[in-house]
């Protein structure tokens, strides 16, 4: 009796809900959705925390991250210091935060950057097939043949040693994976029968593409994106190490962790914060994106 | 005599597989009048939706291929439309159901706006009124407008179809081809589905192009048939000639395979064998193979059409006026 009464309320309050919806319900839902989701919403928290750090870091720190104190050197967690000092008396708190900026402006516009154009041939390759996705693949081939941190090095080589450049390093080499994973739906879309009716209606190339092509290929793609932006992170930080990614003083979590390293048996918090802040960053971008891809994908509304 | 919405000639249509040729449509030559319907009866792989895709030039290619005849629109040919112009009829002047409304609608969007995309690819209206538009063909087809911001997999199969007919029928065509529109639902649901295609046939004096393989269905909904067989038309007539005088033994084959409620029958009687490679058909009668009337002349060359009653046309080398 009680089972049967909480259903029906449910029932009445789905109805309810479906109807109230107006002219911009789509969005509405997915927000609803997604804001269902605990361990997105955690995520989200999270990135919304990372940005605010990365665009106000001098609200939450004093100090300057790139100032030296060397009297002040390797100076353990306290509560003046919250996560130390390094090798020339910086404080690590303020690198991390202000770290968060140069790490999360290198993720997300590289990301950006690389998912477009990736999306772009992969969707063109996938939809016209033939010559067209030969060449566009073949491409992409090229690409992928060689290693990212040797096509990284090479532009940073080439184009000198700044911030733009190692994005734009690392757009190109994250390319190929969004074109062959945007490629692969997109043919297996192409041949659905709701794609064949869209063309019955009368619809354009362009348009079947955009409206019911791609958004049927979201899911992998937002699952690439978030999931790159860690790695992206981490390619940066590889380029830093080896003294081509972000010039010296400028505070970066990789560039920071491979610089104390040397230090890592005596003085573990040199090394441990930045590599936390990594860690929280990525884990927190693949809740987002695992909870955003779950809110777009209206067949597991439940 | 009404217009002619519909006529086509001769038509030839052929997929490379390989290194064969598949010849999916023979020959073909239909007409359909203003407010007409016709059914398109045929087994799998008889090239019922290969025509009806010809019609809407949606035929793949590569590998498919209209190698001959003309397709006619209201007098114009279809052929020689450019890919533009044949945009502005798809959806608008001739519009398409498809077999299986599970997979026909687009997962990402809702039903109301899959509707009034239609709309707003052939009119110009603004988006709030091709949405009106699209909640009120909702209730045209027996949905209710509120739940046009549901998405497809919210509606049961038969509701689908329901909004697939919707989206078909949202710019008021004047052709409707409907491609086995009831074979994937329940029989249950199959009866409404086509008294709701009967319906707005009437209410918006649709001519209906209907392909099944299910005779009862067209028996239901048409005023003419054609049986097709490996890509052509084997016998053609008004709904009473096909069904009160069966002529082709094709065509008495197919009713023989149908049970009869009034008749105690053991077993049905099928008909033997299957159709004949489209790659390889026989330079004669392509039904020869399987007909129990066949002989010798059957094989050698194919039969021509002859007219055993007004408006009936079979074809058959038993009418044709030569002995067996």
């Amino acid at each position: 009796m009680f089972m049967l009464s909480t259903t029906t309320k449910q029932e009445a309050s789905l109805t309810q809900d479906t109807i109230s919806i107006g002219g911009h319900g789509q969005a509405k839902e997915i927000i609803g959705r997604f804001l269902r989701n605990k361990a997105a919403v955690f995520g989200l928290a999270i990135v919304v925390f990372l940005l605010f750090c990365a665009i106000f870091p001098q609200a939450l720190t004093q100090y300057d991250p790139i100032e030296q104190d060397l009297r002040n050197r390797f100076a353990a967690p306290s509560s003046e210091h919250y996560f130390g000092t390094d090798e020339y008396g910086r404080d690590i708190f303020a690198r991390v935060i202000y770290g968060c900026r140069t790490s999360m402006e290198i993720g997300l516009i590289s990301v950006a950057v690389s998912c477009i154009i990736g999306v772009i041939i992969g969707a063109v390759a996938g939809f016209y097939g033939g010559i067209t996705d030969n060449l566009f693949m073949r491409f992409i081939d090229i690409l992928m043949a060689i290693p990212n941190t040797l096509l990284g090095i090479s532009i940073v080589a080439a184009l000198g040693n700044s911030i733009p450049n190692l994005i734009i390093a690392l757009s190109i080499g994250s390319i190929a994976g969004y074109a062959r994973v945007v490629r692969v739906s997109v043919l297996s879309t192409k041949g659905m029968e709701y794609v064949e009716a869209a063309y019955a209606t009368g619809a354009s190339d362009a348009r079947i593409i955009f409206k019911y092509i791609l958004p049927n290929c979201l899911a992998p793609i937002i699952v690439q994106a978030t999931m790159s932006v860690a790695t992206t992170i981490m390619t940066a930080t590889g380029l830093s190490f080896l003294g081509l990614g972000v010039p010296a003083p400028t505070p970066e979590w990789g560039a920071m962790a491979s610089s104390s390293r040397a230090y890592i048996r005596d003085y573990w918090w040199l090394v441990t914060f930045p590599g936390i802040a990594i860690m929280i960053t990525a884990f927190s971008f693949n809740l987002f994106g695992d909870g955003l891809r779950d809110a777009l994908d209206p067949k597991l509304k439940s | 005599m009404s217009e002619k919405i519909l006529e086509i000639k001769d038509l030839f249509v052929q997929y490379t597989a390989g290194k064969d040729i598949v010849r999916a449509v023979n020959g073909i030559s239909l007409t359909l009048e203003q407010g007409e319907s016709l059914g398109l009866v045929g087994e799998t792989g008889a090239g019922k939706t290969t025509t009806a895709l010809s019609i809407m030039r949606l035929i793949p290619h590569p590998p498919g291929k209209i190698t001959g005849g003309e397709i006619r629109y209201r007098g114009e040919n279809l052929m020689e439309k450019s890919e533009a112009e044949m945009r502005k009829i798809r959806g608008h002047e001739i519009s398409m159901i498809f077999q299986d409304p599970m997979t026909a609608l687009n997962p990402m969007l809702s039903v109301g706006d899959q509707i009034a995309e239609v709309v707003r690819l052939h009119q110009k209206i603004s988006r709030a009124d091709a949405m009106r538009k699209a909640c009120e063909m909702m209730e045209i087809v027996g949905i209710e407008g509120g739940r046009a911001n549901e998405y497809p997999h919210q509606f049961s199969g038969g509701m689908k179809q329901r909004i697939v007919i919707a989206i078909a029928l949202a710019c008021n065509p004047s052709l409707l081809i409907a491609d086995e529109p009831t074979t994937a639902l329940d029989v249950t649901i199959q009866a409404q589905v086509l008294e709701l295609i009967e319906q707005l046939k009437q209410k918006f004096n649709t001519s209906l192009l209907l392909i099944t393989h299910d005779l009862g269905v067209v028996a239901e909904v048409c005023s003419k048939v054609a049986i097709i067989y490996a890509g052509e038309i084997v016998e053609y007539g008004t709904l009473k000639h096909i069904y009160e005088h069966p002529s082709h033994p094709y065509t008495i084959g197919l009713f023989g395979s149908i049970p009869n409620l009034n008749e105690t029958v053991h077993r049905l009687a099928p008909i033997p064998g299957l159709m004949p490679d489209p790659t390889k058909l026989p330079a004669g009668c392509a039904f020869a193979e399987r007909c129990s009337e066949a002989c010798e002349a059957c094989t050698k060359s194919a039969a021509p059409y002859v007219e055993i009653e007004p408006g009936h046309m079979v074809r058959c080398i038993k009418f044709a006026g030569k002995e067996c």
